[in-house]
């Protein structure tokens, strides 16, 4: 597999998976309107997902013409394995709490806006397509979900508290979105830039929220978890695709 | 094989007039401005839309249905191909689509008060409630019933109304 299909599969699965866990948000949102919101979201990012994944399937095709079943957006969502999955642990995770759903959405969503403000210039046409269109969305992501880590942090004694342990949960997985994997080192994308922006606006953003950044990670040696974007995943991965995957496996080729 | 009329680019337009956003049914493809292009090649008719948001749903059906609209009408070979760039955007409603959203009781986009990511909290957009055109309404949620909505409330006649975000 060339590095353009294995990146494009990759930026893909963050969204589908992330997707997949806010839809499970629908009819248990805390309250009506955060409950229509959050499921927005991941209707969002499955719309990501699908342009990701048609892009996919035509390289993929066109790299193999004589396969005898070509890919395609749906094969590639429900017909792979966990290992085959390239998205980062941190959007695998169970959605814990509000604190913690909420939490996972701002680091993932400044992450993606950093990351698609460089890639709407990529020279792959297609790609910076995607990206393009999909900014404008993420924008109201970030704005959401920003709005949310101030409110909760800065707001009961409960929820200030509930904020924290999400922090604590959450940010041993905040690591791998700057560590390039090898497919992502022809990309010509600027992870140390990302980075640096990265912690800038998340500092301003939790500063606000009165949250502590965990010391350790201010002199950078807190322990990182990787491996989701070579595909070694938590175990909570396989339960989701078997949900995910569910009515593809039991029914192969069904649609409604 | 169906035989094929020749019909000019006008005539497509116009039976594009027909056929809605399943979402909101007072707006046509063509208000709507997700039809780029019409492209008559030989006796292929190829209409080429633009999603407007990535996860929208209702463009699968709007895609479905230009096809059989043209077909209904004696268009053979039509094709429906989606491009995402240069990326959508609410200045290509149409007025006319503006109007008629209005009417049916959502407030329409307008760009006044961009917003900039870099502020948080930043101030809603001012909108007009479409009901009795009072500007003293609020924001309730940044999302709504579809994903290019946004649900607002009137302070002054008191109802809930739908905003179609500017994007
Ligand atoms: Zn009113």
């Amino acid at each position: 597999m060339n590095s353009l299909i294995a990146y494009t599969l990759h930026l893909a699965d963050n969204a589908l998976i992330l997707g997949q866990r806010n839809s499970e948000w629908c009819g248990h949102g805390p309250v009506l309107e955060q409950d229509i919101a959050i499921t927005n979201i991941s209707l969002d990012l499955i719309g990501q997902a699908r342009n990701f994944y048609q892009y996919a399937a035509s390289l993929i095709n066109h790299s193999d013409g004589t396969a005898a079943n070509p890919a395609s957006e749906d094969s590639l969502a429900y017909l792979r394995t966990e290992r085959e999955f390239k998205n980062l642990l941190l959007v695998e995770l169970p959605n814990g709490d509000w604190a913690q759903t909420v939490l996972r959405q701002f680091f993932f969503s400044q992450y993606q806006y950093l990351l698609f403000q460089q890639l709407q210039f990529s020279k792959d046409e297609q790609i910076a397509a995607i990206a393009a269109k999909s900014i404008k969305e993420v924008s109201y992501h970030l704005r959401w979900s920003s709005e949310w880590v101030i409110r909760l942090g800065d707001g009961t004694r409960e929820s200030h508290d509930r904020m924290e342990k999400a922090m604590n949960e959450l940010w041993a997985y905040t690591g791998e979105m700057f560590e390039p994997a090898g497919y992502e080192k022809e990309m010509a994308v600027e992870s140390e830039k990302i980075k640096k922006e990265w912690n800038e606006k998340v500092r301003q953003v939790l500063e606000e929220a009165t949250l502590t950044l965990q010391p350790a990670s201010e002199k950078g040696s807190v322990f990182m978890h990787t491996g989701g974007k070579n595909g070694i995943h938590t175990e909570y991965m396989g339960h989701l695709l078997t949900e995910l995957q569910y009515m593809q496996r039991a029914y192969p080729g069904c649609e409604w | 094989m169906m035989a094929t009329k020749k019909i000019s680019e006008k005539e497509i337009r116009s039976l594009l007039e027909e056929v809605k956003d399943p979402e909101i049914p007072v707006l046509s493809v063509i208000d709507l401005g997700v039809v780029r292009e019409i492209k008559i090649t030989g006796d292929v008719t190829e209409v080429i839309i633009t999603p407007t948001y990535s996860g929208c749903p209702a463009m699968d059906v709007m895609s479905e249905n230009i096809k059989k609209m043209l077909t209904a009408h004696g268009i053979g070979n039509v094709k429906v191909t989606s491009v995402l760039s240069p990326a959508w955007t609410t200045e290509w409603m149409s007025e006319e689509g503006k109007r008629k959203l209005k009417e049916f009781g959502i407030a329409p986009p307008h760009p006044i008060y961009k917003k900039k990511i870099e502020r948080l909290f930043a101030p809603a957009e001012q909108v007009q409630c479409p009901h009795c055109n009072s500007n003293n309404t609020h924001r309730v949620s940044e999302f709504g019933s579809t994903a290019c909505k946004a649900l607002y409330v009137c302070d002054d006649c008191k109802e809930p109304f739908d905003y179609f975000k500017c994007h």
